[in-house]
């Protein structure tokens, strides 16, 4: 059985390409079975077909068919890869080695679900289960996804470091525009509470207030609410500060209090950060920081490399074992088979034994056959590891005389 | 058997330091390897005490240099309830070099053998020592968890570009888990002093440098849980927890002569 991928990436297709082939869950799942044992992984930045097969060139032609039907140009943006170099791939992907942003968690649960309701059979179970778990490992074994890769994650990150669980913590927005928005939406993930929004318009202030449950005020009336929040994110167009340090010393009661500015110009006084308590984080500071850990993220990901090709590795000795195994079942059959008529033969000299001798002679036999027999399992599990499983299998099934009763 | 116990538990705390120091540089295995050390040096420290327990059958620990050996027990012992998380291996740093160094100063003083069973009676030993190296112990810790929380918020303050790539506990954790343990070490060091003042009167013997100096120290202890419920935490409070260790050190090193003698 061999394996088969088809597919493209944003590595090898813009956008407009991409978004032709995206599939969702319920299309991905009717390809998936269209193509009879496949897995189609179809995300923002890929979509890939998994074909096991035993014919792996008409598997192939079959999957680049598929996805040609769905945009014909993409033809020319697909990569065709097979057996180990595939499970490499697929275990990469997994790991968020081969994404946008190295070490991204989301992949993880992509393929969980494309494993899910893709049509696998052997191959294909055992190649996702084993990406799965390689992508854990990589997890757990290297910090390729504990830092941030975004000015937003950075700004929530920050914010966990002076609040920790951010459970309840209150979030104040200055700006109604789409930076805020992205900020705001990544302190909501970790459970803070977006209490406030102030905006020179207050009909924008409004709109982006009700869809967060939080209540609206005028740009004047911030340094009333300083009393009660935790986080400041301030993202306006104000060519002006819109808050100084004066007004934050005096309205926030000796609370620590987290500035993030991501407006340019600056919305907050820089004079801030120098309050006791306070702590302010320009957009500077934040690509700063985002910098950094895509570095640390770079650096992990040399770790993360290794972890998936030894787990690519297990998976090729795997596949490779499926060449001989049903030769080493039939060899094993025989000789049991052999084991068994001889013993039956000798019954009536075996009749006059007692029952532990004639235990002790089955125990005998079965022994002799399995010493005779573990060389050359050994020897054909490794062959076919390098490749020659096949030769082996056949020369064993012809000097045996295996599947010629049969016939 | 004691002696035999003793090697395991420094050896295993020692790793643990270098594990710590390894993972500071290159976080992972080194870091894991160092838990390891901690809960294997522990329980092997756990049997030392417990076969010094055995020998003497009672409270071995009245001596300098034994309280000394419990006193790295309970350190260790209060680090090992939250202190093998990953955010809290750079506090492991402070910690197990200590532990492993004060081990050794106890075992050159004697501390980690048997036969120095003291005349007080077990009762007033582990009233009087026990609360009193309790207390140390979480006082130890907070100082720990103050000087963490001070570097962590000079980070934030030179804003860092490193600062997000190194779990660490936030500044709220440190704080809020420095006020708890510190809540719980007064107490402590409260019945321990008013134990050991009540046999002293009940002796008739003088109040000695080394009591004076716990009283002060009990002060600065008490004044750092009044100012936090005053509201004046942070910064300001772990500045009071290092002064706070500093009549620790002097209490636990620099004293015990006048009063073990």
């Amino acid at each position: 059985m061999r394996l088969v991928l088809v597919g493209t990436s944003h590595h090898h297709a813009p956008i407009e390409l991409r978004e032709r082939v995206a599939l969702d869950a319920e299309h991905a799942t009717a390809l998936a079975q269209q193509l009879g044992e496949a897995v189609c992984l179809s995300t923002c930045n890929r979509t890939e077909l998994y074909v096991a097969a035993e014919d792996a060139e008409d598997a192939e032609a079959r999957a680049v068919e598929v996805l040609a039907a769905l945009e014909p140009q993409v033809e020319h943006a697909l990569y065709r890869l097979h057996d180990q170099a595939a499970a490499l791939h697929l275990f990469r992907v997994a790991a968020g080695l081969d994404s946008l942003v190295p070490g991204e968690g989301e992949i993880l649960g992509q393929v969980r679900a494309a494993h899910e309701t893709g049509t696998p059979g052997l191959l294909l179970d055992r190649v996702f289960r084993q990406a799965l778990h390689a992508g854990r490992k990589v997890r757990a074994q290297t910090a390729i996804g504990e830092s941030p890769a975004s000015v937003a994650s950075a700004a929530a990150a920050l914010a966990e470091q002076v609040f920790g669980d951010l459970d309840g913590r209150t979030i104040l927005l200055i700006g109604a525009g789409k930076i805020s928005e992205q900020a705001a939406r990544n302190l909501l993930t970790r459970r803070a509470r977006i209490a406030f929004v102030a905006n020179r318009t207050s009909a924008n202030a409004t709109e982006l207030a009700e869809r967060f449950g939080a209540k609206a005020i005028p740009l004047e009336r911030i340094g009333e609410q300083l009393a009660e929040a935790d986080v400041v994110v301030s993202s306006t167009s104000s060519p002006g500060y819109v808050l100084d340090a004066a007004t934050v010393e005096q309205a926030r009661r000796g609370r620590q209090l987290l500035f993030i500015d991501l407006a340019v110009p600056r919305d907050l006084d820089p004079a801030i950060h120098d309050l006791d308590g306070c702590y302010l984080y320009d957009i500077d500071d934040l690509e700063a920081i985002v910098s950094e850990t895509l570095a640390g993220r770079r650096g992990e990901a040399v770790r993360a490399e290794a972890i998936v090709a030894t787990e690519a590795e297990k998976f090729h000795e795997w596949q490779a074992s499926l060449d001989v195994v049903p030769a080493i079942a039939s060899l094993r059959a025989h000789a049991e088979e052999i084991r068994e008529a001889e013993l039956r033969k000798a019954e009536g000299l075996l009749g006059r034994l007692d029952d532990g001798e004639r235990r002790a002679v089955e125990s005998i036999t079965a022994q002799i056959v399995n010493k005779l027999l573990h060389l050359p399992t050994v020897r054909m599990k490794q062959a076919a590891v390098s490749a020659d499983g096949v030769i082996y299998a056949e020369a064993v099934r012809h000097l045996f005389g295996l599947g010629e009763d049969e016939h | 058997m004691a002696e035999f116990l003793f090697w395991p538990a420094l050896l295993f705390y020692g790793e643990a330091a270098v594990g710590y120091l390894g993972d500071a540089r290159r976080p992972g295995f080194a870091g894991n390897a160092a838990t390891w050390g901690v809960r294997l040096g522990w329980l092997a420290q756990t049997a030392l005490l417990g076969v010094q327990a055995a020998r003497e059958d009672g409270f071995p620990w009245g001596t300098w240099a034994g309280s000394l050996n419990l006193f790295v027990w309970l350190v260790v012992g209060a680090y090992l309830i939250w202190g093998c998380r990953k955010p809290y291996r750079l506090l492991g740093l402070a910690v197990m070099p200590l532990a492993a160094a004060l081990l050794i100063v106890s075992r050159a003083g004697g501390g980690t053998g048997v036969g120095h069973r003291s005349h007080y009676s077990n009762l007033f030993l582990v009233l009087h020592v026990g609360l009193v190296l309790v207390a140390f112990a979480g006082f130890t810790l907070a100082a720990a968890l103050s000087a963490l929380y001070l570097w962590q918020e000079r980070r934030l303050k030179q804003r860092a570009a490193t600062i997000l790539r190194r779990p660490a506990p936030s500044l709220a954790t440190l704080d809020r888990l420095a006020g708890r343990t510190v809540a719980v070490s007064v107490p402590a060091l409260t019945l321990g002093i008013a134990v050991g003042i009540a046999r002293l009167w009940s002796d008739g013997e003088r109040i000695d440098a080394l009591v004076v100096a716990t009283l002060v120290t009990w002060v600065v202890w008490a004044a750092y849980l009044v100012l936090r419920a005053t509201g004046l935490n942070g910064r300001r409070s772990a500045y009071v927890a290092l002064v706070g260790f500093v009549l620790v050190v002097v209490v636990r090193l620099a004293l015990p002569a006048v009063h073990f003698s």
